[in-house]
């Protein structure tokens, strides 16, 4: 006999916790911290002030277990804006709460990953989590919970308020799991390093558990725009936001109801739509039967007089942080970068930001080096299969007189109100051809600014040899002919040598 | 007693060498004076620019030139190279001093102009040669190989520590090598009239052993295979100087001939430079014929020595009609003969029978 139960979404994802990166104990550390770093950097942006983020990872069963994967404790503390007393419970004990459901650009996805990180805390350790929050006001506040698995519900096991003399404002975390650290170490320390350079604004200090201490400091305090929240755009729905809005919209006609909940709908718009669609402009949404809702979706999409979505709604981080995010952490001899205008897929709006870096602290591989970002997360997962760096492979980069020993690093960093992740692990980004093409040309752009860089370079290194050359040799062919010709004086040789200087003032 | 005093050719070419190496210099330097790139212009020694000069019977160079500049990147190494190949002739010169190809390839390092292997350095001497028109024996610089001479010529020393010595050539029962010292020697007397050139040590020592030059009042010069060059221009001056008849030895095959015809009308590798060449002297053996006439115990020609035959056939200095002539007939017997052949008649019989006969032959 089959039964059929309901299970909360905290127990569906305790039971599928493969899907939200927490797959090993190496997995699952690096991913807890990834989670709540970005919640940390997201909660800077939101308060507008450069992040300042603190990590302890500490190991609780110090002596010798034999075992590779032991209990730690990690803690992250944030100066970000703080959440407010009464959310605190839910947003740290409660699966799929977050402030993350409107259409805008955020490092987190489903407001899944923070909780999902001290759900599994606690279902590998059985202890508690303590978060600690102001959002700048007097007094400060302290709790202690953990999730009811079943229910999806926080239980607040203590809690106390402190006076705020400082008015500090941020959030701590502090709860334990487990994990496998040493396994995980490269992963982190790389995801930190990435992490600092698409967010150069941001102080990360890490202590490991070997009480190392890693450090990036930030290189400047501007930071990009904040994103604006945006409506939905006709093309980017779905029969299910439809019904959902249909429920809830205060207009009462048809006409209403498209201007005022799409994004770049104007009344003219929603008027030529609706005729299009054949549909009154009268109409009550309310009214409106399932199929009636599906045929609203399709002539939606069928309909090409929309304006494309703006970009208003992304943050990309611009070229300008983008160059010193990377200067600052590769060092490079060039850069190029580039911001590509804003384009759609599907009504998502994104912007596709590359960049090119060469020599320096890159290491010299067998191949160019790619760091990838979306929504300045940096993906370190499945390269082989993104889309970037598909399009770096398929390029052919004799034209750019790039050769594979060359230290060379490509960035490229795609901001979308939805990436199109290919997978659930949310590692790497699907070719779709639209996202594609842009990053193709953004490759393109930067390629041909180092082309022209090395073309330079390949030309003063020739130059240089050549001068090298002239001045071992010349000096020699006057002392021999001197020495033939029976003369006491050699032959002044310096203007011969200076008319070989091509150029001039070169740094060295 | 013939006795010949000949004027003192070495010093006379010593004072020339110098001279024109000092000339070089003074060009060099006065076009950096005057800030311009140093250059020098000299004949191609390229193969379009080899011919061969029915007149003087040796390869010459065509009136193609080559400029090195340097201004050219790609000439100012080499350029530098040979302005210090001709400050080391005239150091060698000025000290009296002798030196070989190898010697040339060490002492650049010192100068920090280090040739990259033997073969560059070479040819940088080949350069100054081309440029200054004299030998790199005319700069006191020798090849390893050494060849020998036996008979009735008696030379005077002019290199230092030897200069107004003299030495009659007979001296000593092995020859006497023919190196950097005979090859500077001035001529003071001989009683020999025809020299006799030999391809091997192996039969030079039997003809001293048999007095064959005193039999045949001969001067005798082992080429020790292929002659060197200092040998080449000894046996020029034997013939120049002192009017000397000379017969050349080899085995009977197309490398011997080719012995032969490179003591006669030189090589084209040599073709920028004179007096090493002696048109007049002959190959008087071993001839294809010799092989059907003397019966001499022979062996196959291998399909190299067949086309070595066909390439020397085609080659403008073997258009005389006894070239010719062996050329067709090595191809029609297919046989070749070495000089030790003959032994199969007894030791003596090639200095008894065959030597007289062939000199009377070619004579």
């Amino acid at each position: 006999m089959v039964t059929f139960e309901e299970i909360s979404p905290a127990d569906f994802f305790y039971r599928n916790r493969d899907i939200a990166g927490f797959t090993s104990p190496s997995r699952a550390i690096f991913s807890s911290i990834r989670e709540l770093v970005e919640n940390s950097l997201d909660a800077a942006d939101v308060a507008s002030s450069p992040p300042q983020i603190y990590i302890r990872l500490s190991q609780e069963d110090a002596e010798e277990t034999g075992l590779e994967t032991g209990v730690y404790t990690l803690r992250i503390g944030d100066n970000g804006s703080g959440v407010p007393a009464r959310h605190i419970p839910s947003a740290f004990g409660q699966v799929l709460f977050g402030s993350k459901y409107k259409l805008k650009q955020t490092r987190g996805t489903f407001g899944l990953g923070g909780t999902m990180a001290i759900l599994y805390g606690q279902i590998t350790t059985h202890k508690p989590v303590k978060v600690k929050s102001s959002t700048g006001t007097s007094k400060t506040y302290e709790y202690k919970l953990t999730i009811d698995i079943q229910r999806n519900r926080p239980i607040i096991l203590d809690r106390k308020i402190h006076r705020n003399k400082k008015q500090w404002r941020g959030t701590i975390v502090e709860f334990s799991l487990e994990g496998d650290y040493f396994r995980a170490m490269p992963k982190i320390l790389e995801y930190l390093k990435q992490t600092a350079l698409v967010t150069p604004y941001a102080n990360i200090t890490f202590v490991d558990p070997r009480g190392r201490l890693y450090v990036f400091t930030r290189a400047t305090t501007k930071m990009p725009p904040p994103p604006k929240e945006t409506l939905p755009h006709p093309y980017g729905v779905d029969v299910e936001t439809i019904q959902r809005l249909v429920c809830v919209t205060k207009f009462r006609n048809m006409l209403d109801f498209m201007h005022k909940h799409f994004h770049r709908v104007s009344e003219n718009r929603a008027r030529s739509f609706l005729e299009f669609a054949g549909i009154s402009e009268r109409k009550d949404p309310r009214k409106l039967k399932p199929h009636e809702i599906v045929k609203l979706v399709r002539m939606m999409k069928k309909f090409n007089g929309f304006f494309p979505p703006d970009a208003s709604c992304l943050s990309p981080l611009g070229e300008e942080l983008l160059k010193t995010g990377i200067l600052k952490e590769l060092k490079p001899e060039f850069i190029a970068v580039s911001q590509r205008n804003p384009a759609t897929y599907s009504g998502h709006p994104f912007i596709v930001e590359t960049a090119i870096a060469y020599g320096g602290e890159i290491p010299k591989k067998d191949d160019i080096l790619v760091y990838r970002f979306a929504n300045r997360i940096p993906l370190l997962y499945d390269e082989a299969s993104d889309v970037s760096v598909r399009v770096i492979k398929s390029m052919n980069w004799r034209r750019y007189k790039v050769t594979p020993d060359m230290p060379i690093a490509i960035l490229v960093h795609l901001c979308s109100t939805k990436v199109p992740y290919k997978t659930v692990g949310k590692e790497f980004i699907a070719d779709r051809p639209e996202v594609k093409g842009e990053i193709l040309n953004g490759i393109r752009e930067v390629a041909r600014q180092l082309q022209r860089f090395l073309t330079k370079k390949e030309y003063v290194q020739k130059e240089k040899r050549r001068l090298t050359i002239f001045s071992k040799y010349l000096p020699k062919i006057a002392r021999f002919s001197t020495d033939l010709a029976g003369k006491e004086k050699e032959p002044n040789i310096e203007v011969l040598l200076g008319s070989v200087k091509k150029f001039e003032g070169e740094e060295d | 007693m013939k006795e010949k005093k000949i004027e003192s050719l070495a010093k006379e070419k010593r004072r020339e060498v110098l001279k024109n190496l000092r000339g070089l210099g003074a060009r060099l330097y006065n076009q950096m004076d005057n800030g311009v790139f140093p250059w020098i212009k000299m004949p191609s020694r390229s193969i379009e620019n080899i011919f061969y000069s029915p007149e003087l019977r040796q390869y010459i160079l065509g009136d193609k030139t080559v400029q090195r500049s340097a201004r050219n990147i790609r000439h100012i190494r080499p350029f530098t190279q040979v302005v210090w190949a001709g400050y080391f002739a005239s150091e060698l010169a000025r000290n009296r001093k002798t030196s070989t190809l190898r010697d040339v390839y060490y002492s650049a390092q010192a100068y920090e102009i280090p040739f990259k292997d033997q073969p560059e350095s070479n040819s940088i001497i080949t350069d100054l040669e081309t440029v200054t028109g004299f030998s790199r024996e005319d700069f006191n610089v020798f090849p390893e190989e050494r060849s020998a001479i036996f008979g009735d010529l008696t030379i005077e020393y002019t290199v230092p520590g030897y200069e107004g010595k003299q030495l009659d050539l007979m001296s000593h029962p092995d020859g006497v090598m023919i190196g950097p010292a005979l090859t500077s020697s001035e001529f003071v007397k001989t009683k020999a009239d025809k020299v006799i050139a030999i391809e091997k040590g192996g039969l030079f020592t039997r003809f001293i052993e048999e007095r064959v030059h005193k039999k045949f009042n001969a001067l005798l010069i082992l080429t020790a295979g292929q002659a060197p060059r200092a040998t080449r221009h000894f046996i020029h001056r034997l013939n120049k100087e002192l009017k000397l008849p000379v017969f050349i030895f080899t085995d009977g095959d197309p490398w011997g001939m080719h012995i032969a015809m490179v003591i006669i009308s030189g090589s084209a590798n040599a073709a920028h430079l004179r007096e090493l060449t002696t048109p007049d002297a002959k190959w008087s053996g071993v001839w294809a014929t010799d092989i059907v006439d003397y019966k001499l115990p022979s062996d196959a020609l291998t399909e190299v020595d067949i086309k070595r035959l066909h390439e020397l056939e085609r080659d403008p200095r073997y258009k005389g009609e006894l070239w010719q002539r062996e050329i067709k007939k090595f191809l029609s017997i297919k046989k070749k003969a070495e000089q030790e052949a003959f032994s199969r008649y007894g030791l003596t019989y090639i200095v008894d029978e065959y030597l007289p006969a062939k000199l009377k032959e070619t004579n």
